[in-house]
């Protein structure tokens, strides 16, 4: 049913793109007229009384808004596409998104072909300088760093020296069978067969993007082939430029060759310093945003457009420039920005390359019927066998070298997996579109040889790899959440194994990689991150964004009567704190009025209070009253209050311990993604706050028990010495651990409250243990 | 490499060899290393390890160098600690960060991968009852963050607390209130770090170790 509502919409989609499409272009006169028309009006209405025609009520006027109408209809459509296909599962489930967007693209171009129009082509200006930059810089922004640089070594050498090698085996081997018999005629010469070469062989990051992301292959062969598509981008750049230059001379000397290798050092580098200063200056923009959050984002994609197009004014490899820029500027970012524009930058760098995406296959699908061919079998077939032997030859070859320096070593299913993924794409069709038809007069026949290239390794290999993956069992996508022992231990090895470097002596990897963090936390971090967001481990970082993720997901499951967690909360803190045990308090039972009493004094005060709820994979809730749906939370957080009376058990305490305000550090700290509320928090002394500290105040132990869990930093698990409920807003519960409890309670006007409220009757040794108290 | 002394004892470097599982050249250069550390001298002491200028920034600067003082690493049933190593005990703790060869049968790699697991357990287990106890385990975090002041302290103590929960939730399962979860054991320390490679991340490339640089 929706299935054929939605074919119906496309169909009348499609069909006024072409009406439009017709009306518009048959006459570009029809512009030119209507511009006369304007004229004769202005000047008519001033200089004579023509005739007085009745005040249209209802005028066409479609040329002043063409242009943004057809690009918005494009774009309507290709998003139409993409939402079709995933309504249609087992489709999807068997062709990549890719193959059917071509496909789609075909079909639009074929109708236009009917209708009398004729389609338009991806221009290559339009897909370089708009429909690239999105997809690279959303790849770039979320680069697995940490895989990426331990494979540098073997992706650099699959980028470089296995494009080159590409490059030279097709041109090479294509000149010399074009030199055959019955294909003189072509008048194919050296440099534009290695030019073709050269743009043929570079592996295309759309492609490999677009159908690796449904085959969830393991990490390690995900970045090897990916990395490899986004840095050939420098070697693609020189070669294309050099030939071109060199091919309306018919020569090339040595100078030349040498040349072009320094030009591939100043390409790479160079892209790659551009990006990393627009990286740098965003990263230090966004040190003074705290004021303006609504901008954030837009800071994050200008400097990175920039740098892009700084790279591409003087001719630098605008892809790595981006990818410096993304990645570069992503760890001091999203420590300054909120959670807001953080999730706002992912989302709109996912948007966009997603359009862009489905547009270049579209275009490339309607390019194809649209763009001059000239079909030649041999040419054609040879391209495509030539190209293909050459990619397996060439990961074979290398990654025979590389082994040796490797320690996890590349198997054959690897190689192979590199091998057949290695797609080509929508830059190959661009470059080769971007040749001047006078200088290469076989420009068609490379478009037409490059179309059938691509179409075979997308439609072939991209639908083939899936069910191969499968057959091969090669190692998936490992989907388990990253848990904090192996953070803690990850950390810890890198620091063993640089003492250990140190100890022998060696200046190795991990060496210059400490010397790098050291270096980044001592001069560049103070630099780029605003206040104390500077200081933070990467480990404390870690561990913040893991109780974030645990708040956010217990807010929006509601918290139901079983309290969700990552963790099953069948391990509480006092199974491993035994030690604690003959401290218990068990916290007093309060009589029903008292409790009605204090649940209304939180009620009407919990909507100003800023709670700080703290606590890993139990209720945690990090909110700011400048949030919306802040009452949503308190309401949802009411539920589970009551919820979790019911529930007799000692280890389900809630336990808000208080921030300290006077370590705006240790505030930041809880708050790992949004300052905002931290700067906030400062304002809120005089806010009424409660403190209902049911341990008696009296024992020592009772307070230090309580600041063991009660403060900041801690875990706040549940425990029975918790000592209660506490909510308050920024008090200085840090020196709680040096003061008692009750000078603490001294500073607090609120304390009267507490005072009437902590000395219910019970003391703390009359503790039964079964009752927790949870208002 | 300039002046490299010739074997003084091959016969003791094969053996060593043998059982490490270096090769002849490396240990000479480790040799070398130890010699320049321990200022000639047959053994090597804690003090020794304090020369090197590189090491005093490392946050867990102090559990490395009493991994060299720990018999448990020199061979299976050691106890305690000594004061000053020999070269051999030198070299047995290096080869823990040997990397794996390429032909190299499951069990091995197994085999290797408890061995590396063991010498990080007993880095975390200090007082030798075969548990890292909530204590230790604070402690270990607590060095690991101690280069980041207060902050580090406090929320150390929670990472720490979070993280026992999670090995003894994975290890363990539901646990009455009253149960007592004493540490964690070796099987429980193999189980959480499953995902984390040992056997290939922990390793140093003992290629081509430049001790002429080192002279600081």
């Amino acid at each position: 049913m929706e299935l054929k509502m939605f074919i119906i919409v496309l169909g009348l989609l499609v069909g006024s793109l072409m009406l439009l499409e017709g009306a518009a272009s048959s006459p570009d006169m029809g512009t030119g007229i209507s511009q006369n028309n304007h004229d004769h009006k202005d000047v008519g209405h001033n200089n004579t009384h023509s005739k007085k025609k009745p005040f249209p009520v209802l005028s066409l006027d479609y040329d002043t808004v063409r242009l943004p109408f057809e690009i918005s209809l494009w774009v309507l459509l290709a998003s139409l596409m993409k939402l079709g296909f995933h309504l249609i599962p087992r489709v999807s489930s068997i062709v990549p998104e890719s193959c059917l967007l071509i496909v789609v693209g075909l079909l639009v171009g074929g109708l236009m072909k009917l209708v009398g129009e004729s389609p338009p082509a991806l221009e290559s200006k339009i897909f370089f300088l708009y429909l690239l930059p999105p997809i690279i810089l959303d790849a770039g922004y979320f680069l697995p760093i940490r895989p990426f640089t331990e494979n540098l070594g073997t992706i650099l050498m699959f980028a470089v020296v296995g494009t080159l090698w590409n490059a030279f085996f097709v041109g090479g081997l294509l000149y010399g069978v074009c030199q055959l018999e019955g294909l003189q005629h072509l008048h194919v010469d050296l440099l534009s067969c290695l030019l073709f070469g050269s743009i043929i062989s570079a592996v295309d990051p759309v492609a490999v993007l677009a159908v690796f992301e449904e085959i969830h292959i393991n990490e390690l062969l995900h970045i090897l082939v990916f990395g490899e598509s986004l840095l050939n981008d420098a070697v693609t750049v020189v070669l294309y430029h050099l030939f071109e230059e060199y091919s309306s001379v018919g020569t090339i000397t040595v100078t030349d060759v040498f040349l072009g290798i320094v030009c591939f050092l100043v390409v790479s580098l160079g892209g790659i310093v551009v990006g990393a200063i627009y990286g740098i200056l965003a990263a230090f923009t966004s040190r003074f945003t705290s004021h303006t959050r609504v901008i954030e984002p837009l800071f994050v994609f200008l400097y990175s457009y920039m740098a892009y197009l700084s790279a591409e004014v003087f001719h630098l490899s605008g892809i790595m420039a981006l990818i410096a820029c993304g990645a570069v500027t992503r760890p001091y970012v999203e420590a300054n920005i909120s959670h807001k524009s953080h999730t706002t930058i992912k989302y709109f760098l996912k948007m966009w390359s997603s359009v862009s995406d489905t547009l270049i296959f579209i275009f490339l699908g309607v390019s194809t019927v649209a763009g001059p061919h000239r079909w030649n079998w041999t040419f054609v077939i040879m391209t495509v066998i030539l190209s293909l032997v050459a990619r397996v030859l060439g990961v074979v070859g290398l990654t025979f070298i590389i082994n040796k320096f490797r320690i996890v070593k590349l198997t054959t299913k690897d190689q192979f997996i590199i091998a057949y993924g290695g797609l080509r794409g929508a830059i190959a069709f661009s470059l080769v579109y971007l040749l001047n038809p006078h200088h290469f007069p076989m420009r068609n026949m490379f478009l037409t040889a490059i179309i059938t290239v691509i179409f075979f390794t997308v439609f072939v290999q991209g639908m083939t790899i899936r069910p191969l993956v499968d057959l091969l069992a090669v190692k998936k996508k490992q989907e388990t959440k990253r848990s904090i022992n192996e953070e803690i231990h990850t950390q810890f090895l890198d620091h063993l194994l640089t003492g250990i470097e140190d100890i022998c002596g060696h200046y190795g990897h991990h060496h210059w990689k400490d010397k790098l963090n050291r270096f980044n936390k001592k001069y560049v971090k103070k630099c780029l991150i605003a206040g104390e967001r500077s200081r933070e481990p990467q480990l404390i970082a870690f561990y913040h964004k893991m109780e974030m993720k645990q708040a956010i997901e217990l807010v929006e499951s509601g918290g139901g009567s079983k309290l969700p967690s990552a963790m099953p909360s069948t391990v509480s803190m006092q199974n491993i704190h035994p030690k604690k045990t003959p401290h218990e308090r068990a916290l007093p039972q309060l009589s029903k009025a008292r409790e009605e009493e204090i649940r209304k004094i939180l009620r009407t005060n919990l909507q100003k209070t800023r709670q700080r709820l703290r606590s890993y994979n139990r209720h945690t809730l990090v909110v700011d009253p400048y949030e919306d749906g802040w009452n949503d939370i308190l309401i949802k957080r009411k539920k589970m209050i009551e919820l979790e009376k019911k529930i007799s058990q000692m280890n389900n305490y809630l336990t808000v311990p208080a921030p300290p305000p006077d370590s705006p550090t240790i505030a930041r700290a809880r708050l790992s993604s949004d300052p905002q509320a931290w700067g906030i928090k400062a304002s809120t002394e005089s806010v009424p706050t409660i403190k209902v500290d049911l341990a008696s105040p009296q024992s020592p132990e009772s307070v230090n028990m309580v600041d063991e869990f009660g403060k900041k930093g801690s875990q706040a698990k549940e425990s029975k010495e918790e000592g209660g409920l506490m909510m308050k807003a920024p008090s200085a519960a840090k020196e709680r651990k040096d003061k008692t409890a009750d000078e603490d309670d001294d500073r607090e006007p609120q304390q009267r409250l507490m005072r009437c409220l902590s000395d219910p009757g019970p003391t703390a040794d009359e503790e039964d243990e079964d009752e927790p108290f949870l208002p | 490499m300039g002046s490299f002394q010739s074997f003084p004892d091959d016969h003791q470097y094969r053996t060593l060899s043998e059982k490490t599982g270096f090769s002849l050249k490396q240990i000479g250069i480790l040799h070398n290393r130890f010699k320049q550390l321990s200022q000639n001298e047959e053994t090597l002491r804690r003090d020794d390890f304090k020369t090197i200028q590189d090491l005093e920034s490392n946050p867990i600067r102090s559990q490395i160098i009493e991994a060299f003082f720990d018999r448990r690493n020199f061979k299976k049933d050691g106890v305690g600690s000594v004061e000053e190593i020999g070269f051999e005990e030198f070299l047995t703790v290096m080869s823990y960060f040997r990397a794996p060869t390429h032909h190299i049968t499951e069990e091995q790699r197994e085999e290797m991968r408890r061995a590396k697991l063991r010498f990080l357990f007993n880095m975390h287990d200090t007082d030798n009852d075969g548990t890292i106890t909530l204590d230790e385990y604070r402690h270990v975090v607590e060095e690991l963050l101690s280069r980041s002041g207060a902050v580090g302290r406090e929320t150390a103590k929670g990472i720490a607390d979070a993280a026992m929960l999670e090995v003894a939730n994975i290890s363990v399962g539901p646990m009455a209130p009253d149960e007592f979860y004493e540490g964690i054991t070796f099987e429980q320390f193999l189980k959480i770090l499953k995902g984390v490679e040992i056997e290939t991340s922990m390793h140093i490339r003992f290629l081509n170790m430049d001790t002429t640089a080192l002279c600081k």
